[in-house]
């Protein structure tokens, strides 16, 4: 049924702070002024990142989208149907951490099912799309990352854990609950796509970089 | 144009048409659920499937263009299996519900699927429920059944002007909403129903009322306005059940104001049915006969020059053509339509009329509209400026406006300011609007009943006047100044001369005992506690509305929908109606009350035939006879004319030029400006939900 069903509990009002305004004003300078509703999408993560600094739940209030339709001078429904259609628009208030994880086929082959069942251990969330008791994590589902070769991946807000199992999953939350933000990436001894360990092929030292220069 | 073969027969057709308006052109039905004419293509249902030689798979034809030489095949097995497949997955989340659904019979879906669909489906499992939204008093939602076609978006967005619908989240979630609860605030929503191929939007008023196929459909005028809306009355039993509009795409294309399809509730509630008379202060039920005699008594005697007539904003123009042969034949001059004392150049017809036509707002670029907000006083032409101003693109239709205007107007436009006063800015060319009005090739200006209802309403027009000929806005073959009525009779009045003949009283000057006898036909819209307090009332009309309150004697006369009639537009365009259904209990044709009234006194009216009686109105005035169309201009009228135009319309003060007060506007409320529209429980509904947000925007 519909996922989208505005939220009761919304702010009154939504004020852009200086430093998103800052913001804006490189966005906006990208379009000609008659454009301008092109600059929705960049404006409404705008928004978001500010309700993730100021309350710590990183969210597009129905406030901020009427703002940012104002300012674009755009109707108001265009906007909800752009943060609507987008799933990285969170259009319900979501935990201080937004655990996102890749379920499509190269993820779920390379053991997604494991993290997603460590989230949920670690966490006490019941099912995707909830949000823990304590208010510091939210469970999320989403479609393909485009990180495969990295398979499976876990999203912490706008940050890829990639080469996740279940223990670095439940390592990888329980440091977030103490505050502290581990460095993304691969968490297993490979740099970026590279294979596991280091090199495997072009060993030979005339073909080394280093040589050639 | 450009050469197509659709399924072997070559057609002309224009170069931007649509592969689906080259195969309607071959006479070839396409089935199409999202795809709509008077809407941008969407191409999101994909019924309209069509095979073109040579492309890969079969393309939708609403949105792909012809070219030279192009093969369209309409009726092969391929189009066939794909129509079928379409069908089945637009039917796999749809109810089964025809049986309880008010859009069943008159139903594009289950039509098509009768038509294209394979009759069996093989989807085993649950559908998605949609919850139901409330989009306000007049139109009700049954989301589930819904097919995401985005007509009702394109509508709420491109003809209405009011943004409000939209479709929010993707894929299986996806569904029509206004996300955050809202009445939709347009005047227009009820065409939404129209457009809704399916029944997820349905008319909330005459919900589970009838079935389409039980309607006995009439045609007929709208008459909640002046725009001659076509319409269709579709009654059962005796009992106007809904009104649809019909299509003319000189008039309204085929969309209907919301008054004018919700009112229909009004018809049948506080009606006068019986004649009454008041005896001894206290009106007392009577027979026809009863009421005639006693009303021919009182007129006994009488001078001419102390009865007078006042005609209301519905009436058809036979009866004011008979009324005014009956006052004609009492000796009274007194006869006037304008129950609000508006002010009309009458030495020509192009004085009142809405010269450039409807139509011609889509070739004229550039308005200024003078004390008027047509999205309330006449919704459907002002979806015709939007869609002018849709078509001409950014800054190709400059539009300003003076008077604030109540509510948002559907389109940019410039407030010029709130009074007259700015005219002389854009005379004396100070403003910079006037040189926008200069540059265009066809000017248009609409003067409105707030300019033309002010005691300096003929120092307006005249300054009105003045900038359209400085501007072209009057050249050869452009006539863009134009009067926008608010009262469907009053043009088709104006026409047959019921204005103060010499020496005659105009409505105000009948007020405040000015008249012994006073005969109200349907005129409620004045203020009714200034008739004289000794002043003899005779109210003629459908209604129990504030003046029958007043009357000394009550003829019940029918509504519009009761009577055959004649309507003249504010365009000068002459249509006539049917009658849908007969009027209640003794109730009669407002007309054949006149006559009958005529024989009663002994001075018969000299028709006893509607025929008879519309040659008599084209005796009167040669444009009752080009039924249909704008009349052309006539010469001199009966009744009008030097005498009638010199007559003091309200005040001295016109002669003082313009007055600084900011112009107020003709209706505070929409919803309710008419007898019918007031005795409407739906439209009541309507004034306390949109009530409360305009008296805000009218701070």
């Amino acid at each position: 049924m519909n996922t989208h069903q505005t939220p009761q509990e919304q702010p009154d009002s939504f004020a852009f702070d200086s430093a998103s305004e800052a913001e804006i004003v490189t966005v906006l300078a990208k379009y000609p002024e008659e454009r301008k509703a092109s600059a929705v999408m960049p404006l409404l993560y705008i928004a978001q990142r500010q309700m993730g600094r100021e309350t710590g739940s990183a969210w597009v209030p129905v406030a901020a989208m009427d703002e940012i339709a104002r300012r674009l001078e755009m109707a108001a429904i265009r906007v909800y149907e752009v943060a609507s259609f987008y799933t990285m628009f969170n259009t319900k208030p979501v935990g201080r951490y937004h655990l996102q994880v890749c379920t499509t086929t190269p993820c779920w082959l390379r053991g997604s099912d494991d993290v997603v069942a460590a989230c949920k251990r670690v966490t006490g969330i019941a099912g995707f799309g909830e949000t823990s008791a304590d208010g510091q994590f939210t469970l999320t589902q989403v479609e393909c990352l485009g990180a495969c070769s990295n398979a499976p991946i876990l999203q912490v807000d706008d940050d890829f854990y990639e080469d996740m199992d279940g223990p670095r999953t439940v390592a990888l939350i329980e440091a977030l609950r103490k505050g502290e933000r581990p460095p993304a990436g691969p968490t297993i001894n490979r740099c970026g796509s590279a294979p596991e360990g280091g090199r495997k092929t072009l060993m030979d030292s005339v073909h080394s970089i280093s040589e050639n220069k | 144009m450009v050469r197509v073969i659709v399924d072997g027969t070559p057609v002309d057709v224009p170069a931007g048409f649509s592969a689906l308006q080259a195969c309607e052109a071959a006479g070839k039905e396409i089935p199409r659920f999202c795809y709509h004419e008077r809407l941008s293509v969407a191409g999101n249902c994909r019924m309209c499937l069509v095979q073109v030689v040579r492309a890969p798979k079969p393309v939708a034809s609403c949105g792909f263009p012809v070219s030279e030489g192009m093969e369209i095949l309409t009726d092969t097995e391929v189009v066939r299996r794909a129509r079928r497949a379409v069908m089945e997955f637009l039917l796999i989340n749809h109810p089964l519900d025809c049986p309880i659904c008010d859009q069943g019979g008159e139903c594009d879906l289950q039509d098509q699927a009768y038509g294209y669909g394979s009759g069996i489906s093989r989807y085993q499992e649950a559908k998605r429920a949609v919850t139901d939204k409330n989009l306000g008093p007049l139109v009700k939602t049954v989301m589930t059944r819904c097919i995401q076609c985005t007509r009702c978006v394109r509508f709420a967005t491109e003809v209405a002007g009011t943004p409000e619908l939209g479709m929010v989240s993707r894929g299986e979630n996806a569904e029509i909403t206004t996300y955050v609860e809202k009445a939709l605030t347009s005047e227009l929503s009820g065409n939404l129903i129209d457009i809704c191929p399916v029944g997820a939007l349905t008319a909330k008023p005459s919900a589970f009322h009838a079935r389409s196929w039980e309607y006995k459909k009439t045609d007929s005028i709208d008459v909640m306005d002046a725009v001659g809306t076509n319409i269709q009355i579709q009654a059962r039993g005796g009992e106007v059940m809904r009104i649809v509009p019909r299509v003319n795409d000189e008039v309204n294309e085929e969309w209907l104001s919301d008054k004018g399809r919700f009112s229909v509730d009004g018809l049948k509630r506080r009606r006068l049915d019986r004649p009454w008379v008041r005896v001894h202060g206290k009106l007392m039920q009577a027979s026809w006969q009863e009421a005639f005699v006693s009303l021919a008594r009182r007129l006994d005697g009488v001078s001419g020059y102390q009865i007078g007539a006042i005609a209301g904003d519905l009436c058809d123009a036979e009866s004011l053509c008979a009324l005014k042969d009956l006052m004609t034949s009492l000796g009274s001059p007194n006869l006037d339509c304008r129950q609000d004392n508006a002010w009309y150049d009458l030495n020509a017809r192009e004085g009142y009329l809405f010269n450039s036509g409807i139509l011609g707002i889509e070739e004229a670029d550039a308005l200024l509209l003078v004390g008027t907000h047509p999205r309330h006083e006449a919704p459907v032409l002002n979806a015709r400026i939007r869609k002018r101003l849709l078509e001409a693109g950014r800054g190709g239709f400059p539009i300003a406006m003076i008077g604030h205007p109540l509510t948002d107007p559907t389109y940019p436009a410039e407030l010029l300011g709130d009074g007259p006063e700015v005219l002389e800015k854009l005379l004396d060319g100070s403003h910079a609007f006037a040189e926008i009005l200069k540059t265009a090739k066809r000017p248009m200006m609409i003067i409105g009943h707030g300019a033309l209802t002010r005691p300096d309403a003929s120092a307006i027009y005249d300054a009105c006047k003045k900038l359209a000929v400085q501007t072209g806005a009057i050249a050869e073959g452009w006539n863009g100044l134009n009067v926008l009525h608010t009262a469907a009779s009053r043009v088709g009045a104006l026409d047959l001369g019921f204005l103060p003949g010499t020496r005659g009283r105009n409505a105000s000057g009948m007020l405040r005992g000015g008249v012994d006898v006073l005969w109200l036909l349907g005129a409620d819209e004045f203020p009714i506690d200034k008739i004289g307090a000794d002043t003899f009332v005779v109210y003629q009309g459908h209604h129990g509305d504030a003046a029958a309150a007043r009357a000394d004697i009550i003829l019940p006369g029918a509504a519009y929908t009761e009577k055959p009639g004649t309507y003249v537009n504010t365009e000068g365009r002459v249509q006539r109606s049917f009658r849908a259904v007969f009027p209640p209990g003794e109730a009669r044709e407002d007309w054949r009350i006149l006559r009958a009234f005529s024989e009663v006194i002994g001075k018969t009216l000299p028709y006893d035939t509607l025929d008879a009686l519309r040659d008599r109105m084209a005796e009167v005035n040669p444009v009752f006879r080009q039924i249909g169309s704008v009349a052309q201009p006539s010469a001199q009228i009966e009744g009008q004319g030097a005498s009638a135009s010199s007559a003091p319309a309200t005040s001295a003060a016109q002669e003082e030029g313009l007055a600084a007060s900011a112009f107020r506007p003709v209706m505070q409320d929409y919803y309710q400006t008419n007898p019918i529209s007031r005795a409407s429980p739906t439209m009541a509904d309507c004034s306390r939900v949109y009530g409360p947000v305009r008296a805000v925007a009218a701070e």
